[in-house]
């Protein structure tokens, strides 16, 4: 296998030399392929090893043992190398291209941020949920409504002192802006016999100029239960554990005697104030109360109009002001912000 | 109404401290709405009176005044013209502390001043800066004590008191006058009410003057009394004048002095002519029509309707209960008095008072109902004050009275178990008895236990009892509304209702907020311009009497609340804009353009719910992760595509002329054929008239139908492999891109499984007129494996029917 009289290369110099020269040039190999390359030359069907094996004819058969076995240790060490250095090129390129798609999780997420529904929506909600568990029905009317609904059926006659209460917004052709959602308790009470339990959330409008209290358009929601049996003191019950689930505080309410043509007797309610808890603040004049609501036992006159006998069922109303309890609620200061439609102010309630 | 706490509780046997006397009044349903001080907080002024007046020798407009203010006189410079030996009246002493300062000794003029004289101005008692107070021998009419020199002041004028305003709700006009509290408050105290002690004054004169009542029904009783030689130009006595003032009324004279004060004190209006001015006689009849009245505050009244009205030979002298006219006004002047004192029935104020605009003490006493059988009365009071203060004398009363047209007071009945019902808890017999003596109800009663039944006969000062109610009511305020104890309504427990065909409200306006609209609550009145501009061609409905020209129609469609919230929040630096309102329109329907008669009873117009929807400014909130590119027609109708995916029906949108849109990016929404809404780019040339910057984009949605939920059923998935095939076609560039769906759904049936249109191309290398698509169909068959074979002859299908339809190639 030499050339010049050279003493010819044996198969451990060959080993020994081969061995040197593959380790080496998979030491150097940067990739896959160079590691390929490598594992061609030496392992491969016409690499070195191979020609090794083939040369074992030559080789004296009681040597021909022990120097097969000591070729194919040699092969499986290489074979161990060049693996070992693909698991290792494979764990750097997995690592490399980790690094190069790490990301800064500190940037924001490529997101479309929701909008928010208006305070008086969410008050006018929560006011549903707590009288539908109850097994209220929530119905609505007509925002213009007639003369008949709005007064007359209401018990407030034409020249009834307590129209001044209501400074009405009329129309062109007579009809005029529900002053209160009192009309829909007509509506209802004209579309079905009793019993009725039922709330009427909706828009109500005053020829009122816009202050921090007041508004031209503002919301109401109105309830109405007629069933027999019905007393003073449910709509007390009813009325308290209302204000209190609201607030989900155990606020002291107080009932005045008040005038509504459509209930008899009538009552003012005052919530002890959220802001100071009663101690008295500018926000309830001093007085540590807050007016939130008028109510009373429906007027007979009301309910002989839509032909309710009153001997056998008794009702009783309630009327309140969502954008108040939704000021409440909020802590807003200004009754105009919930008309102004500021993005944000409406963002602050997201 | 206003009032002095102190005179009040001058009326009242017990003392009630001031602030449960506010108690009690408001939880009867009196409610208190402030109480101030009557007078301003000021110390160290006395009661003094002037014992001589000297000429102050540098100074020809100030005197020198020995002043009695109890010890040693002090010497007083003072510069009122009033000041006169023997005058009684305010002293300041050396270290007083008035609203304006405290008092110093000081030199004026070189001579030492040890106090000073003071004026009602000067203490906070009112506009009176003239002279120094004349405090009168008698202060108060019910302590005939002379002020001693030395007393203070406060104690004296009874400064240490407080005016409480009162709400009366309307029907409480009963207690519109201290007389009408007193008796409220004596029933809350379970005690009687105390009047002032006064002697009824002699008639000593035999004047009357003809009285004729033509409107009995509107004029049921009508008192008049001649009072002749008055003298008007004496003054009013600080007491009176303390009163009123404190009742929120300004001394005029006595003659007007008086009838207010019997106004307060007794809640009667009366009227006070100037009997020389009068001709003939007196007629109260209705204005015919044309008929004219100069009012005392000066206003011209022409009555087109027939208002009351007392006249006489020379036409109309007042609106009767309301307001009297200038030419039989009282002046200084006047010697002969015609005093008139009445009951109007309440409609008939109400509507003359409403009518005119006019708003008096008077009126609103009697729109509220005064007492009938007063006036007999409280003629005699003003007379008696008038003569003490006017002097004169009193002809004899003239009563024109129909007794048949006064208002009646009907016996009825209030049931125990009804009260215990309608209270829901049993009130004592006795207690119900007690209270209902004390409301001057003549009870009897009979039956007994839950049987029993009292029958009652309402005062003539009450108009608001007429029924059972009306007395459970009374029973519950005195007894106390806080007393009853809380229940709740014991009721059947009912299953909720859930629709199968309509979603909630809430859902769509969930969606919306999570899509990123917030939600806006506009006014349903808007300016008649703007809902012109974004409505032209509909009619609004208009408001009579608007709050402003801003608020005076009523709104079409949900354009100009949206449009302009977007404005103002553009205004306030807000760079990207998504809003929505959910709201009662009033579209212009032939059901609204009502009668007459509408306002009786009439079927409401049409108010239609509409869901609204405003995008402004770049697609994406401005971010490192997005381009930054504009909204555009397709984000508002992927919005809309959206909002009615909740209900799942067959939605189209089709391009239409709409006048507030921009005329290429408009589209009608129809849900299963029925026009629900459009949504479009608002059109430039409305974007420039309402100063809104370029793309704007809306949408309008009818609720009722966007909530309609289509019903769903299980159909068959398909369990065998699809396969998708994308065609690249050429087509003329007006073809909508809606027609390639529908022709290939219409070529391959059911084995279209779906649909994508998923590039879109104009530009270099297609023609002018035309525009390349690229679509992709996904293949399915339901029950078998559809072969190379069938794909190819389905695809030709699907060519063959775009060149033929739609004129589209293969690219």
């Amino acid at each position: 296998m030499s050339a010049d009289g050279a003493r010819p290369e044996t198969i451990a110099d060959a080993t020994a030399r081969i061995e040197k020269e593959c380790l080496l040039a998979v030491a150097e190999a940067a990739d896959d392929r160079a590691v390929d390359a490598v594992r061609v030359r030496y392992l491969g069907k016409k690499g070195e090893i191979t020609a090794l094996l083939k040369g074992l004819r030559e080789v004296p058969a009681g040597q021909r043992p022990a120097a097969g076995a000591h070729v194919n240790a040699l092969k499986q060490r290489l074979q161990a190398a060049v693996e070992a250095k693909l698991v290792d090129i494979r764990a750097e390129t997995l690592r490399q291209t980790l690094a190069d798609d790490a990301v800064d999780v500190t940037l924001p997420g490529r997101r479309r941020p929701g909008g928010s529904l208006h305070p008086v929506t969410q008050t006018s909600r929560r006011i549903a949920e707590i009288f539908v568990a109850a097994g209220y029905e929530v119905v609505s009317g007509p925002e213009i409504e007639d003369d008949y609904h709005n007064f007359q059926a209401l018990n407030i006659a034409a020249d009834h002192p307590a129209r001044a209460m209501h400074d009405t917004l009329y129309l062109d052709n007579g009809l005029l802006l529900r002053t209160h959602t009192s009309p829909v308790q007509i509506r209802v009470l004209e579309e079905r016999p009793p019993p009725i339990r039922v709330i009427c959330p909706g828009r109500v409008y005053r020829k009122d100029d816009m202050d921090a209290s007041h508004s031209p358009m503002f919301h109401q929601v109105e309830g109405l239960v007629v069933d027999e049996g019905i007393a003073f003191a449910d709509l007390k019950g009813t009325v308290v554990e209302f204000v209190r689930r609201f607030f989900e505080r155990d606020l002291a309410v107080r009932f005045r005697p008040s005038y509504f043509p459509f209930t008899e007797p009538s009552a003012e309610v005052d919530v002890q104030c959220v802001h100071c808890a009663g101690d008295g603040c500018q926000a309830c004049g001093r007085s540590g109360w807050t007016e939130v609501m008028g109510c009373g036992m429906v007027h007979p006159n009301v309910l002989h109009m839509v032909g309710v006998d009153t001997e056998w069922f008794t009702g009783f109303a309630f009327g309140f002001g969502v954008d108040r309890f939704a000021t409440l609620f909020f802590a807003i200061d200004d009754m105009r912000l919930l008309f102004e439609n500021d993005l944000r102010f409406l963002g602050q309630f997201a | 109404m206003k009032f002095s706490a102190s005179w009040l509780r001058q009326w009242l046997p017990v003392d009630v401290p001031v602030e449960q006397m506010c108690e009690q009044l408001t939880n009867a349903g009196l409610e208190v709405d402030s109480v101030e001080e009557v007078a301003p907080a000021f110390s160290g002024v006395v009661v003094a009176e002037v014992r001589t007046v000297r000429r102050h020798p540098n100074a020809d407009k100030l005197s020198l005044c020995d002043v009695d203010g109890g010890g040693e006189p002090v010497e007083v410079v003072c510069g009122a013209p009033n000041a006169r030996p023997g005058l009684k009246t305010a002293l300041a002493t050396v270290g007083a502390k008035l609203p304006g300062g405290a008092v110093r000794a000081a030199k004026l003029r070189g001579v030492t001043s040890r106090g000073m004289l003071c004026s009602a101005a000067e203490l906070g008692l009112g506009a009176d800066h003239d002279g120094i107070m004349e405090l009168e021998d008698v202060l108060f009419e019910r302590t005939p004590r002379q002020p001693e020199p030395g007393a203070d002041l406060r104690d004296a004028l009874h400064l240490d008191d407080v005016c409480v305003n009162v709400d009366l709700t309307p029907n409480r006009g009963d207690c519109l006058s201290i007389r009408g509290l007193a008796r409220e408050l004596a029933l809350l105290n379970d005690v009687a009410a105390v009047p002032p002690k006064w002697k009824k004054a002699a008639s000593d004169s035999e004047a009357v003057f003809p009285v004729r009542v033509d409107n009995p029904a509107a004029c049921p009783r009508y008192l008049g009394r001649v009072i002749e030689d008055v003298d008007l130009s004496r003054p009013t006595p600080l007491w009176l004048c303390e009163r009123l003032r404190r009742s929120g009324l300004r001394s005029i004279d006595p003659a007007v002095d008086v009838t207010n004060y019997v106004l307060l004190e007794l809640g009667q209006p009366m009227h006070a002519f100037d009997r020389d001015q009068l001709q003939e006689g007196i007629v109260v009849r209705d204005a015919a029509a044309g008929e004219t009245l100069t009012l005392l505050d000066g206003r011209e009244l022409r009555f087109d309707d027939a208002p009351l009205l007392i006249t006489d030979g020379g036409g109309p002298v007042a609106l009767a209960g309301v307001m009297g006219g200038t030419r039989s006004g009282v002046t200084a002047q006047t010697r002969n008095l015609f005093l008139e004192c009445a009951f109007f029935s309440p409609p008939a104020l109400a509507a003359a008072a409403r009518r005119y605009g006019l708003r008096t003490d008077a009126s609103h006493r009697y729109e509220r109902g005064v007492d009938f059988m007063l006036p007999f009365e409280a003629i005699e009071r003003a007379t008696q004050l008038l003569l003490d203060i006017a002097g004169g004398r009193a002809g004899p009363v003239s009563d024109s009275t129909s007794h048949g047209d006064l208002p009646r007071r009907d016996r009825f009945q209030l049931r125990k178990a009804r009260l215990d019902a309608l209270v829901g808890e049993e009130v004592p017999s006795q207690r119900i008895q007690q209270i209902f003596e004390r409301l001057a109800l003549a009870p009897s009663v009979n039956g007994d236990g839950a049987g029993r039944v009292w029958t009652v006969t309402p005062p003539s000062h009450r108009f608001d009892l007429a029924i059972e109610e009306d007395l459970v009511e009374e029973v519950l305020r005195v007894h106390g509304y806080n007393a009853v104890a809380s229940r709740l309504p014991p009721a059947p427990l009912p299953l909720g209702r859930v629709s199968a065909d309509q979603l909630a409200q809430e859902r769509l306006a969930d969606l919306l907020v999570d899509l990123g609209y917030s939600e806006a609550v506009t006014y349903s009145f808007v300016a008649p311009d703007k809902m012109a501009t974004l409505a032209p061609n509909a009619t609004p409905l208009r408001i009579r009497n608007p709050v402003s020209s801003d608020h005076a129609v009523m709104r079409t469609n949900l354009l100009p609340g949206l449009l302009d919230a977007l404005g103002n929040n553009l205004a306030r630096q807000a760079r990207r804009v998504r809003l929505f309102e959910i709201g009662q329109c009033f579209p212009d329907e032939p059901a609204n353009s009502g009668d007459a008669q509408a306002g009786e009873r009439a079927a409401p117009p049409p108010q239609r719910v509409l869901c609204g929807g405003v995008l402004f400014g770049a697609r994406e909130e401005h971010s490192w992760a997005h381009d930054g590119a504009a909204t555009d027609f397709f984000d508002a109708k992927g919005d809309v595509e959206r909002l009615l995916a909740l209900g799942g029906g067959d939605v189209a949108f089709e391009p239409t002329a709409d006048p507030v849109l921009h005329p290429g990016q408009a589209a009608a929404v129809r849900l299963g054929g029925d026009l629900v809404g459009r949504v479009g780019r608002l059109h430039p040339r409305l974007e420039a008239e309402l100063a809104l910057p370029p793309g704007v984009f809306v949408f309008e949605l009818r609720l009722e139908a966007a909530l309609a939920l289509r019903p769903r059923r299980h159909g068959v998935v398909s369990r065998q492999p699809a396969v998708r095939r994308d065609l690249a076609l050429v087509l003329a560039r007006e073809v909508p891109a809606v027609r390639l769906e529908a022709v290939a759904r219409s070529a391959l049936g059911e084995v279209l499984t779906r649909f994508e249109l998923f590039d879109l191309y104009t530009g270099e290398g297609v023609a002018n007129d035309e525009k390349s698509v690229a679509v992709g169909l996904t293949l399915q068959h339901p029950s078998r494996t559809l072969a190379a074979t069938d794909i190819d002859r389905l695809l030709r299908g699907v060519l063959d029917a775009y060149a033929n339809e739609l004129g589209a190639r293969l690219r």
